[in-house]
């Protein structure tokens, strides 16, 4: 791929325990599963390695435990992790001193909570001017800049409410304002709908597509919510017990799961959503049936009604209108019912 | 065959055994060496701890540091300080400014402005309750209390706000440094359960006498909750907030003052009305070495045995204890609301209507003199309507009483205290430190045991008994009593309230308070101690079992409901015993209050510890003073290890940690 590198991420561990570090040096940077379980130490993250390229939503994605969170953290630096490498457009941010991480946080970095994480005293245009106010930056100006903000995430009218006068929806409105205010480069959401109910999450889902449409940051995105994750992502990473078990796009983890844990994860999605006709046909050379064509990157619920209306199979091109395939109503059945 | 005995009897087989060997055990098993038996004017104990104090305070009152001054002349221009700050008090208060022309604020200005700022807190009712009590003060100001409150007023708003400070700062760092914080809760510990009179004498050593070394002494006394309530606020804060604050980017400075304190407002407000409680209850023990204000007046009063005089006194105190209460509660529950734009008078409407009242009584007093100065003729006294009550009281009821009292004491009393000094004091630390061992392990035995040895080496020990015995014959009864009456407060929800009202107002009197009523009944003895603790230590245990009974999991209770538990199956069987650790926590804070009211009962004469501390206070004895002090805060805080050390194990157990 051409696309750049946001954020690189190599090896990085995260340990808790006694002496993590001496612990880590004694295994030469390899502690094995039995070691770490022997010597009580427990393993948030290990060996975790990947890229977010720029403008790329990267969905972190694993139950409670798995350490999502905590990885999260350890690029944006919350927590120090044990050993491993994390470079920030070139930048690397494990050696980097208190003040330039200041600097770094102030100017490229945003974050939303999942419990909003709202300064309880302070109004919504304080709180999203906050991230300004800390910056020095003088009161007209910054108030003018959240009030641009309070319009884009659509609190207009709630400038001067405080955080308990809110919804939860509205208040993580403003905690999604507040991250943006500075302008990140990188925009990292830890869980942000978790804690709200099932419609207003659909919402916001909806609203973060919408704002992302306009803004076109770079996303870390954490959820343990897999629906979510097919949502909002370009790519999906899977953790399990601090591990990333498969990195890939929604359609490459059902079609092609890594391991047992991750086809069990994605079973009950609702493939033909996600599927291309691609995935789920024959692979031919022949010409079978000339009258009826889909599109090889059609996803399978949408042509689905118009292949079972017919009888018979269908072939299946490609972008170049030549056969690749052949699409058997049998498989597509198997899809929609998943069974 | 073999007879099984339960584990837990374990635990006093090696105390019972000593009680039995008693009269086999050597006399210094029994009572410890160098004890005071009787007059205890010249005693050094095992250890002489009461020297090793006195050489203390001597070398910090003698020994010049850098050849220039002595540590009493820092604490003495400190004092100084001090009385600065007092003087600028007073004048706004009381006395006016005389140099600049300009007289003390008018009681019709304070009576206006409380109601006003109650309004603007919590609506009319506290507006009445503000309003109302400073116009008490001005009408019954007919004995000079209005001058006597606004004492005690500018006493208070020179310590609270210092103590507060010294608090707050304290918190903070105890909350950033975990090592600052393993020194600082001790600390507070022992400054908590010390009598306030074992340190008055060093206060009065270092910070002469007068209000400034009152204020002194109150700030000592005040500012542990606030220390603790800041510390617990900082680390109460959600992790995610301090999170977002790095995130935006904030340095330390900025992370402290604009995230961290304003999110630990509440509690930082609940530590201030904790400083305002603590500060009063100092009123009148901070008059002994020379405060003025409500508290001196009370003192006097009541050392003429003037009963009335004092009540009305007392009653004054209580109003502004109740109303200073209310008022710091409203503060710290208040939240802000959001901003409404327009006029100043639309934005600020509560600070407008100060500032026309102001204005308004400005341009009255230029009409009449009543405005500054409430008019004389219609003050009134209720003293004479006390002494009638106390007179008819001791006219028609003197009899039963004494006859009461004297039975208490005779058939009760005494032999208990009997009993509890004759037990060997091996003995006693034998059984704290197995029961120290079993509920604590060996950290939680070593010192308990410390604190124990400590007594018994201080050369006090017997006298320390006979605090114990009263401690626990009030605390026995105080669970007899306290415990039904929680049980009745939980069963309803009009009850609960009523009652925890009650204690709320109960518990903001000043300790002293609780002398008037009783001395009233039962004249100058142990009974009367005995009531006033139990009245003043009741308290806690009655708050804690409502709380532990109303706080059982609903679905439990309805578990019980149906499994077809009548109410009392499902009291005895099933809340209960999941109240039991707040009961045990309950009973913990009643022997705590205990120990204080036993202190202050010493005023009215008892001979245990706090009768020495009296006469330490009289010979100004520093050491011996603070010694006792030490002893009594010992008593306490095995008694505390130990039973908070019970209630966790018990919730452990249930799994409701």
């Amino acid at each position: 791929m051409s696309k750049k590198v946001k954020i690189s991420c190599r090896n990085v561990w995260k340990l808790y325990g006694s002496n993590p570090r001496e612990f880590f040096d004694r295994h030469q940077g390899d502690p094995g599963e039995d070691a770490i379980r022997s010597e009580g130490y427990i393993p948030a993250v290990r060996h975790a390695t990947f890229d977010v390229e720029e403008g790329e939503i990267l969905v972190i994605m694993g139950l409670s435990g798995s350490g999502k969170s905590t990885l999260v953290r350890c690029l944006t630096r919350l927590i120090e992790p044990t050993s491993g490498k994390v470079e920030f457009d070139g930048i690397d941010l494990l050696g980097a001193t208190d003040q330039e991480l200041i600097d770094i946080r102030r100017h490229k970095m945003g974050m939303v909570f999942q419990h909003f994480a709202l300064l309880p005293h302070r109004t919504v245009i304080q709180n999203i001017a906050f991230p300004l106010e800390v910056q020095g930056i003088d009161r007209e100006t910054r108030d003018r800049k959240a009030r641009e903000i309070i319009e884009i995430v659509g609190l207009h009218g709630r400038d001067d409410y405080y955080p308990r006068e809110l919804s939860g929806g509205q208040q993580q409105r403003v905690g999604i304002g507040r991250s943006l205010a500075v302008e990140p480069d990188i925009w990292f959401l830890d869980e942000p709908f978790s804690a709200l109910d099932p419609l207003i999450r659909k919402e916001m889902q909806d609203e973060f597509i919408r704002l992302q449409s306009m803004l076109n940051k770079t996303i870390v995105f954490i959820t343990h919510d897999f629906d979510e994750a097919i949502k909002l992502a370009d790519r999906i990473a899977i953790m399990y017990e601090g591990m990333i078990v498969q990195l890939g796009t929604a359609e490459q983890l059902i079609t092609n799961p890594a391991t047992d844990y991750v086809a069990e994860f994605t079973r009950d999605i609702p493939r033909a959503k996600l599927l291309s006709v691609g995935s789920i046909m024959e692979p031919t050379g022949e010409d079978v049936h000339p009258d009826l064509t889909v599109s090889q990157d059609d996803n399978v619920s949408k042509i689905a009604s118009k292949v079972l209306s017919q009888d018979r199979d269908v072939r299946v091109v490609n972008a170049e209108d030549e056969t690749v395939g052949i699409l058997r109503r049998q498989h597509l059945v198997e899809v929609l019912f998943q069974d | 065959m073999s007879v099984k005995v339960p584990k837990p009897l374990w635990t006093v087989v090696p105390f019972a055994l000593l009680l039995i060997l008693k009269p086999v055990l050597p006399n210094w098993a029994v009572t410890p060496p160098k004890s005071c038996l009787g007059g205890c004017a010249d005693i050094d104990g095992m250890i002489p701890f009461v020297d090793w104090v006195n050489a203390a305070i001597k070398f910090l009152k003698k020994h010049e540091f850098l050849g220039a001054f002595t540590f009493r002349d820092m604490t003495r221009s400190m004092s100084d300080g001090i009385q600065i700050l007092l003087d600028i008090t007073e004048g706004i208060l009381h006395e006016g400014f005389a140099d600049f022309g300009v007289g003390a604020v008018p009681w019709i200005v304070l009576v206006g402005l409380a109601a006003i700022y109650g309004w603007y807190l919590r609506g009319w009712k506290l507006a009445l309750l503000g309003g109302g009590c400073f116009f008490y003060l001005a009408l019954f100001s007919k004995r000079g209390i209005w001058e006597l409150s606004m004492q005690t007023l500018s006493a208070i708003s020179v310590s609270a706000p210092i103590a507060g400070i010294i608090g707050l700062v304290l918190g903070i760092v105890a909350a950033k440094r975990l090592g600052f914080e393993r020194i600082l809760w001790p600390v507070l510990n022992v400054l908590q359960s010390l009598p306030h009179f074992s340190y008055l004498i060093i206060v009065a050593i270092f910070f002469g006498v007068g209000s400034k070394a009152g204020v002194i002494a109150t700030v000592v006394f005040a500012f542990p909750p606030m220390a603790r309530l800041t510390m617990l606020g900082i680390k109460n804060i959600s992790p995610e907030i301090i999170e977002a604050g790095t995130m935006a980017g904030c340095t330390r400075k900025q992370m402290l003052f604009k995230v961290e304190l304003p999110a630990a407002r509440t509690e930082l407000m609940l530590g201030v009305n904790q400083i305002i409680m603590q500060c009063l209850a100092m009123v009148v023990i901070a008059s002994f070495i020379g405060q003025s204000g409500l508290g001196h007046d009370l003192l006097t009063r009541l050392q003429r045995l003037a009963i009335g005089q004092a009540l009305e006194v007392g009653i004054a105190v209580v109003f502004i204890a109740i109303a200073l209460d209310r008022f710091s509660q409203a503060v710290a529950g208040k939240q802000p609301d959001h901003i409404v734009h327009g006029p100043l008078w639309k934005r600020r409407p509560f600070a407008c209507l100060a500032l026309g009242f102001i204005a308004v009584t400005g341009v009255l007093s230029l009409v009449t003199p009543h405005i500054g100065q409430f008019p004389q003729h219609l003050t009134i006294s209720t003293s004479i309507f006390w002494d009638g009550i106390v007179d008819y009281i001791t006219l028609h009821f003197y009899q039963p009483l004494s006859i009461f009292r004297d039975a208490f004491l005779v058939y009760f009393l005494i032999p208990i205290k009997g009993a509890i000094t004759w037990i060997p004091w091996i003995a006693v630390i034998t059984l704290v430190g197995c029961i120290g061992w079993r509920l604590g392990g060996w950290k939680l035995l070593l010192l308990t045991c410390t604190f124990v040895f400590f007594i018994a080496a201080s050369g006090y020990w017997v006298r320390a008994m006979i605090t114990l015995y009263m401690v626990l014959v009030s605390l026995a009864i105080c669970a007899l009593v306290g415990i039904p009456i929680g049980i009745w407060a939980s069963r309803r929800d009009w009850t609960t309230r009523l009652t925890q009202n009650i204690c709320d107002t109960f518990q903001t009197f000043p300790s002293f308070i609780y002398l008037l009523p009783v001395v009233m009944l039962f004249q100058i003895s142990d009974v009367s101690a005995i009531f006033a603790i139990i009245v003043y230590a009741s308290i806690p245990i009655v708050r804690y079992t409502i709380f532990g009974l109303r706080n059982v999991p609903k679905d439990i209770i309805e578990a019980a409901t149906t499994s077809g538990c009548t109410y009392r199956q499902t009291l005895w069987k099933v809340r209960m015993p999941m109240a039991f650790p707040e009961i045990i926590l309950g009973l913990n804070q009643t022997l705590m209050f205990g120990l204080f009211m036993v202190m202050i009962a010493g005023f009215i004469g008892t001979v245990d510890l706090s009768q020495e501390i009296f006469r330490a206070l009289t010979f100004n004895d520093g050491g011996k003073g603070l010694v006792i002090g030490l002893c009594v805060s010992f008593i306490g805080l095995t008694a505390d290890r130990l039973l908070v050390a019970w209630s966790d194990r018990q919730k452990k157990a249930y799994g409701l940690t």
